[in-house]
């Protein structure tokens, strides 16, 4: 199918183009880019007004399948990232089985090809059965088409371990996602150590817990020359720690979340669960330092680490309660409301972290709009204000404590190597 | 005057004239306690469920007698011998117990908000009889209302809390609700036992026991736990004990008429003497007493009583 988008503006990560441009896209690639383009096809898009940005693209999520599709599948997932203007989309390993072998990682492309809305890259385990054991087949992860190996949510406690890991995947060329967590401080904590978890007698997460392990993979990474990416840092020294690394030119790249800029502790007031995460919502010096990061560059991208659970996992006690939100559908918004309206970036920025920076990360050809590139494109109006319905969500799960919230920002369209997913801000 | 809240989570969200109305009610309560003929009307028809996940002597107690001696229904159940032991979620009980006619479920559970959760999920009141660290609203207003009935007033006293203030909703329960009716709230304990920030309740925080009690017209010593020890939380019960144990010397750096309270039960020797703990000046056997008349007002109180004074 043939589509010409027509007076958008087209926003790529290096540049704002000044005037409105056709784009028109071909079978499923862009093959013209002009300021008028007058051709017969089967689809004109009237962008005018709006942002053409190229697909986003989420370098953390969780997609459930296989094992927990009550919670939600490929096929969901797939429908709330495209929903949210995510064209690709990197899945975490913690499924059941847990990928981390040849076969799951095969299972889960083939999936997506056939029912998946969006591209779906998986991530593998960095140990087998994410158990801190014993190294998972990297290499064969590696080539059935994992993109990076992570043992997200139970990370890795051995630090020699993780050293050989880095080591070996390092000879891979294939990207090691840490998340930083040291479980003997974390010390059954459920929320953030402050005021607020003193005030609720909940056990707290103190900060340290992350920054002790970020400590510990800068090192690791600086020692072996290798390099390694800090999932969803929360805090100001987790923020500082890189920046330093930085400098010194260790090879680091990080990401935060949407909602670690947007929230703080106090979100959880109430014994509310769809604000229980892991890492926990911080302070606002916390969120301030965040800000501050993404500003200056040290926070390289923003990832969603859309975490969906059912209803009856969050409608517990608190300490009880599954960690994390539904990330897909409130990203952009959120980030176009919090950093880009504020003005602490510019939507080029934005872009940069939303698309092509973290398909840097994870190897990927994406994240530009360009002649000849494939046709993955998300239009924006970023003018447009709404209302977050969370029972509006296309995710299976609605665990979001975005609920309410009054944003800048709505997808428009989605579009998926040439094929219209999103029209209108509906789901085809 | 009514209640502002259908539920008793905490003491946190509870308004200083609601404390104060509580305890003028648990005064009449008493005499009832007190008196040969335990039983009055005013519970009649009505029916209080006990819901315990943690093993408890005198808060069950004292709320079944109290729930008895005003006429009511009472019943109860305990986590090991009903369906919570084959895997049933908290709010599939509550809802179980809530649609048999109960008017009032008092929970007690081990994890912190379990009965604000509760209370969002059913149609009976709900009141915590205690939720993991966080709060155990009806021993602070019992422990409030032994200060109050001997003294008139909490506002201008000293007290102490000695112990795990950590792991400790008796703690928090106390310091929400004395610092609310004017009291100067000083706490003590191992620096590894104290929750982070919490000076900024208005508690002072003391790293000595001597330093807390000082001058105290109260002062509260804490269970320990001996499982604190194992995870590294303090040395050896015999440490603890001296640094932080209440003896007859230590009471000596308090006012002359202080008042000596523990929430029990007691480890003798541990973190109080036997002599203190039985001393003259020590009011851990009225606590207990008043621990039924408090029941009493907030079983009474939830389910619309009046003024005491208005159906006399």
């Amino acid at each position: 199918m043939r589509i010409l988008i027509k007076n958008g503006i087209i926003v790529n990560a290096e540049q704002k183009m000044e005037t409105t441009q056709d784009i028109l896209i071909d079978n499923n690639k862009i093959i013209k880019i002009n300021s008028t383009i007058d051709e017969q096809v089967e689809l004109v898009i009237d962008a005018e007004g709006k942002y053409v940005l190229p697909g986003l693209v989420d370098a953390h999520c969780h997609l459930r399948e296989p094992g927990y599709e009550y919670k939600e599948d490929i096929e969901s997932g797939t429908r709330s990232a495209a929903a949210g203007g995510f064209t690709s989309i990197a899945c975490m390993p913690n499924t059941k089985p847990v990928v981390d072998n040849q076969a799951i990682v095969k299972f889960i492309i083939d999936k997506a090809r056939n029912e998946g809305y969006v591209n779906v890259y998986p991530i593998g385990a960095i140990t087998k059965g994410l158990e801190g054991k014993e190294l998972a087949e990297i290499g064969e992860l590696k080539f059935a088409g994992a993109v990076a190996i992570s043992d997200d949510g139970k990370p890795v406690q051995n630090a020699s371990l993780m050293k050989k890991a880095m080591q070996y995947a390092s000879m891979f060329d294939i990207t090691v996602i840490s998340h930083c967590e040291d479980m003997d401080l974390l010390d059954g904590g459920t929320m953030n150590e402050g005021y607020q978890a003193t005030t609720m007698g909940l056990r707290g997460i103190p900060a340290i817990a992350e920054e002790v392990m970020v400590s510990r993979e800068l090192l690791l990474a600086e020692y072996l020359n290798a390099g390694v990416h800090i999932a969803h840092i929360s805090t100001e020294r987790s923020v500082d720690l890189i920046r330093h690394a930085k400098k010194r030119g260790v090879k680091v790249t990080c990401e935060t979340c949407p909602h670690y800029f947007t929230l703080t502790e106090s979100a959880c007031e109430g014994f509310n669960t769809f604000a229980k995460m892991n890492p926990p919502l911080r302070i606002q010096k916390d969120v301030d330092a965040i800000l501050e990061g993404i500003k200056d560059g040290t926070i390289d991208i923003i990832a969603t680490d859309h975490a969906p659970h059912h209803i009856d996992e969050k409608n517990v006690e608190f300490e009880l309660a599954a960690n994390g939100i539904v990330g897909f559908e409130t990203a952009f918004a959120l980030s176009y409301t919090y950093l880009v309206k504020t003005g602490v970036i510019t939507i080029e920025q934005l872009v940069n972290k939303m698309s092509l920076k973290p398909s840097k990360i994870l190897g990927l050809n994406k994240g530009v709009i360009q002649e000849g590139r494939v046709a993955d494109i998300t239009i924006v109006d970023i003018n447009k204000k709404y209302t977050v319905d969370i029972e509006k969500f296309k995710s299976k799960s609605k665990n979001s404590p975005f609920g309410g919230f009054e944003l800048y920002g709505t997808i428009e369209y989605t579009i998926v190597n040439g094929k219209l997913i999103v029209r209108d801000g509906i789901f085809m | 005057m009514e209640l502002k809240s259908k539920h008793i989570l905490g003491i946190r969200d509870m308004s200083a004239e609601d404390i104060i109305h509580i305890l003028n009610t648990t005064k009449e309560m008493k005499k009832i306690v007190l008196s040969d003929k335990k039983r009055v009307p005013y519970l009649q028809g009505k029916t209080v469920v006990t819901l315990f996940y943690e093993n408890s002597t005198r808060t069950r107690l004292s709320f079944e007698l109290a729930a008895k001696y005003m006429g009511a229904n009472a019943a109860n159940i305990s986590a090991s011998g009903s369906s919570v032991a084959k895997g049933e979620t908290l709010i599939d009980t509550g809802r179980t117990i809530d649609v048999m006619g109960t008017d009032i479920i008092v929970i007690r559970h081990s994890m912190s908000g379990a009965p604000h959760l509760l209370s969002k999920n059913i149609s009976a009141s709900v009141i915590n009889a205690g939720d993991g660290m966080n709060e155990h609203p009806t021993q602070a207003l019992l422990d409030m209302f032994t200060i109050y009935e001997k003294r008139g007033s909490l506002e201008g006293m000293r007290i102490a809390i000695v112990g795990d203030i950590y792991h400790s909703r008796v703690a928090r329960s106390n310091i929400w609700g004395m610092t609310k009716l004017g009291a100067e709230v000083c706490i003590a304990g191992p620096r590894t036992l104290m929750p982070k920030e919490i000076e900024k309740t208005g508690a002072k925080v003391f790293d000595s026991i001597q330093e807390a009690i000082i001058d105290a017209d109260v002062v509260m010593s804490l269970r320990i736990q001996l499982e604190r020890q194992k995870s590294g939380l303090f040395p050896s019960p015999r440490e603890y004990s001296k640094f932080f144990g209440l003896d007859e010397k230590r009471v000596k750096l308090a006012k002359p008429d202080v008042l000596i309270m523990h929430p029990g039960p007691v480890n003798k020797g541990l973190e109080i003497s036997s002599a203190v703990a039985e001393g003259d000046k020590s009011v851990i056997d009225e606590q207990v007493t008043n621990g039924v008349a408090v029941r009493m007002a907030l079983l009474y109180l939830l389910t619309g009583g009046k003024e005491i004074a208005d159906i006399n």
